[in-house]
């Protein structure tokens, strides 16, 4: 027997629940979105954003034939993928080594340890940062002179900063992207391990064997899900720790700190907002192709 | 039995993974001991021999300084007490009372409210129409409301607390529910005391998360009395710089070479940094549960 569904004074009440969050959600995320008409216009303060001239795809075409953007364009790709390529080599060398040591306390503290730099913000690695690469008194200097190489000027050479920023990142998020993949080591069946102990396999042949095929997968949708994202910088990372400095640009300035500089600091409204929308859409394209991917592969582990 | 023999192979391989990862540690926390050691340098060193892994005379000139001219962090620091506290409370109630209903098998229009707050996780306004309808339309430059109303809701927090309330027993909330308690009462005395490894994750990270926001003085503050600390820190590293760039004495009694300014900076970059580092230990043991049961699928 079929029951007709009631509305009951408990759905009323669960909807309810759902009301502030809901609004909040369409106040700072929905209403936005209706900006996205700025880009096609030449938008003026006074006028609002429905006041202003439609000027159609200037903008994008402004953009798009500067200078700046193939030189952005290249910076965040190049950058995210080798820090993609670099940070989750190491977070799963870190995991797997986390996962060979027996003791359960110890792992926790070196978790903990390796978890830290999560949690300072960037402005507070960009000092740290500085304090090693300072010109006159960082530490890296300090020893080029005790060990008598010549001092380098580390903050107006460009290519320097393509490893500076790889290693800063993989610093800062290597504990916590280890997190995921010592936990997927912690889930397999402990009987595979002892069946291949019986089989006289060595530590090495059960890292081979079992352990890397174990983590292939989510290393895998993991990667595909990071390129997903891949048009989008860690504004923090790029801004702060190059310390804005204009010599550096032709290798840190990316998509993010451009539409912020163009927007707060040269007053370009119109530019920033269309560079804005192409990232977005362009960004939410490649979400939509990785998770098509993802879902070929396992999908258990696409997003939707 | 190869693992209880003491000295075996095993044991040996345990000894020196234990010291590779405890000098890869070291290396890992070098960066806080040296910004902890320049802190706490006396200036001088510091121009004569840049930077060290220890200081070579303690001296606590920095701070003293630091909290002599104090006004600026102090008000800093109570704004950014205040938003991180308000937001983690806020932020924690509000995610879990919507993430209730979508937890439960029963509530109508679940997956439509899931994909609404999915997408905008997907797919963004941009920075432009976020600056104007905050600046602009609702006005809230130099607020505290700036700080805590667009930090509110986290998708991401939702759906790692919906995946941890689905996890309670039905029977749980059915017995409840036959007592005569309605769904608030279950909300409020069965599904949040039951889930506190998630609430501490979100709360912990929530509260983080605001202690380390810039962008939002960056963006929205003017007012010298509204920047948080983490805009403060970054604002101070600018301005020593500028006065060191300029001839004149500009703070009128103090010329500017008696600023230690080297020492203040990480002095004060500790002052920034030390309250978080300090607070996320405890709540580990939570947060690596909370992560690895929060999946985004549904």
């Amino acid at each position: 027997m079929k029951t007709q569904k009631k509305f009951t004074a408990d759905d009323i009440r669960l909807t309810s629940m759902c009301a502030v969050p809901i609004l909040i959600v369409f106040v700072f995320c929905y209403l936005p979105m209706i900006g996205i008409i700025m880009a096609f216009k030449n938008f003026k303060y006074n006028k609002g954003i429905f006041g202003s001239d439609w000027v159609g795809l200037d903008n994008f075409k402004t953009f798009i034939l500067s200078n700046d953007f193939m030189v952005l364009l290249k910076n965040t790709l190049v950058n995210n993928a080798l820090m993609i390529a670099f940070s989750t080599a190491a977070a799963v060398a870190l995991a797997v080594l986390l996962f060979n040591l027996k003791s359960r306390s110890k792992t926790k503290f070196f978790q903990t340890v390796f978890i830290t730099p999560h949690f300072i913000s960037w402005v507070v690695v960009g000092y740290i940062v500085y304090s090693f690469l300072n010109p006159s008194y960082g530490i890296v200097n300090s020893l080029l002179k005790m060990m008598e190489l010549p001092e380098v000027e580390w903050y107006s050479i460009p290519w320097l900063w393509i490893p500076i920023l790889v290693i800063t990142e993989t610093w800062k998020t290597i504990g916590m992207n280890s997190v995921i993949y010592y936990a997927t080591l912690m889930s397999i069946d402990e009987s595979l391990f002892e069946a291949a102990r019986m089989d006289g396999a060595g530590k090495w042949m059960i890292t081979k064997k079992i352990i890397l095929p174990e983590l292939a997968s989510i290393v895998t949708i993991m990667t595909i899900m990071a390129i997903g994202k891949i048009f989008r910088a860690d504004f923090g990372l790029f801004y702060f720790v190059p310390r804005n400095v204009g010599a550096l640009y032709p290798v840190t300035d990316v998509f993010d700190t451009y539409i912020f500089r163009q927007m707060r600091i040269d007053n370009n409204l119109n530019i920033s907002a269309a560079a804005g929308l192409l990232q977005s859409v362009v960004g939410f394209i490649c979400v939509m192709v990785t998770n098509h991917v993802v879902n070929r592969v396992d999908s258990d582990k696409a997003l939707f | 039995m190869q693992n209880i023999r003491p000295g075996s192979k095993r044991t040996k391989r345990q000894m020196g993974l234990t010291i590779f990862l405890g000098i890869l540690c070291i290396f890992f926390l070098l960066p806080f001991i040296i910004l902890l050691s320049v802190s706490f340098s006396s200036e001088k060193d510091i121009l004569l021999h840049g930077y060290s892994v220890l200081p070579q005379h303690f001296s606590t000139e920095s701070y003293e300084y630091l909290f002599k001219n104090a006004t600026g962090i102090i008000q800093a620091y109570k704004v950014t007490i205040i938003t991180s506290f308000v937001t983690m409370i806020g932020a924690v109630l509000l995610d879990a009372l919507i993430a209730y209903p979508l937890s439960l098998k029963r509530m109508t229009g679940k997956k439509w409210i899931s994909l609404y707050l999915y997408f905008t996780m997907l797919f963004s306004g941009g920075l432009v129409p976020t600056y104007i309808l905050i600046a602009k339309y609702l006005n809230l430059c130099d607020t505290y409301l700036v700080y805590i109303l667009p930090a509110l809701i986290s998708p991401w927090y939702i759906f790692m607390m919906r995946t941890s309330f689905a996890a309670i027993p039905d029977g749980l909330l059915e017995a409840a529910k036959i007592d005569g308690a309605n769904e608030y009462t279950v909300f409020f005395r069965i599904v949040l005391p039951l889930s506190k490894p998630v609430l501490a994750t979100v709360a912990l990270f929530t509260f983080l998360t605001k202690w380390n926001d810039w962008n939002t003085s960056m963006l929205y503050i003017n007012d010298e009395n509204m920047i948080s600390l983490q805009y403060l820190l970054q604002r101070i590293m600018e301005n020593i710089t500028m006065l060191q760039n300029s001839e004149r004495d500009l703070s009128g009694y103090m010329s500017v070479s008696d600023i230690p300014s080297e020492t203040v900076r990480m002095a004060m970059a500790v002052v920034v940094a030390g309250p978080a580092l300090l607070v996320f230990p405890f709540f580990q043991k939570y947060f690596v549960k909370g992560l690895t049961v929060g999946s985004v699928k549904g």
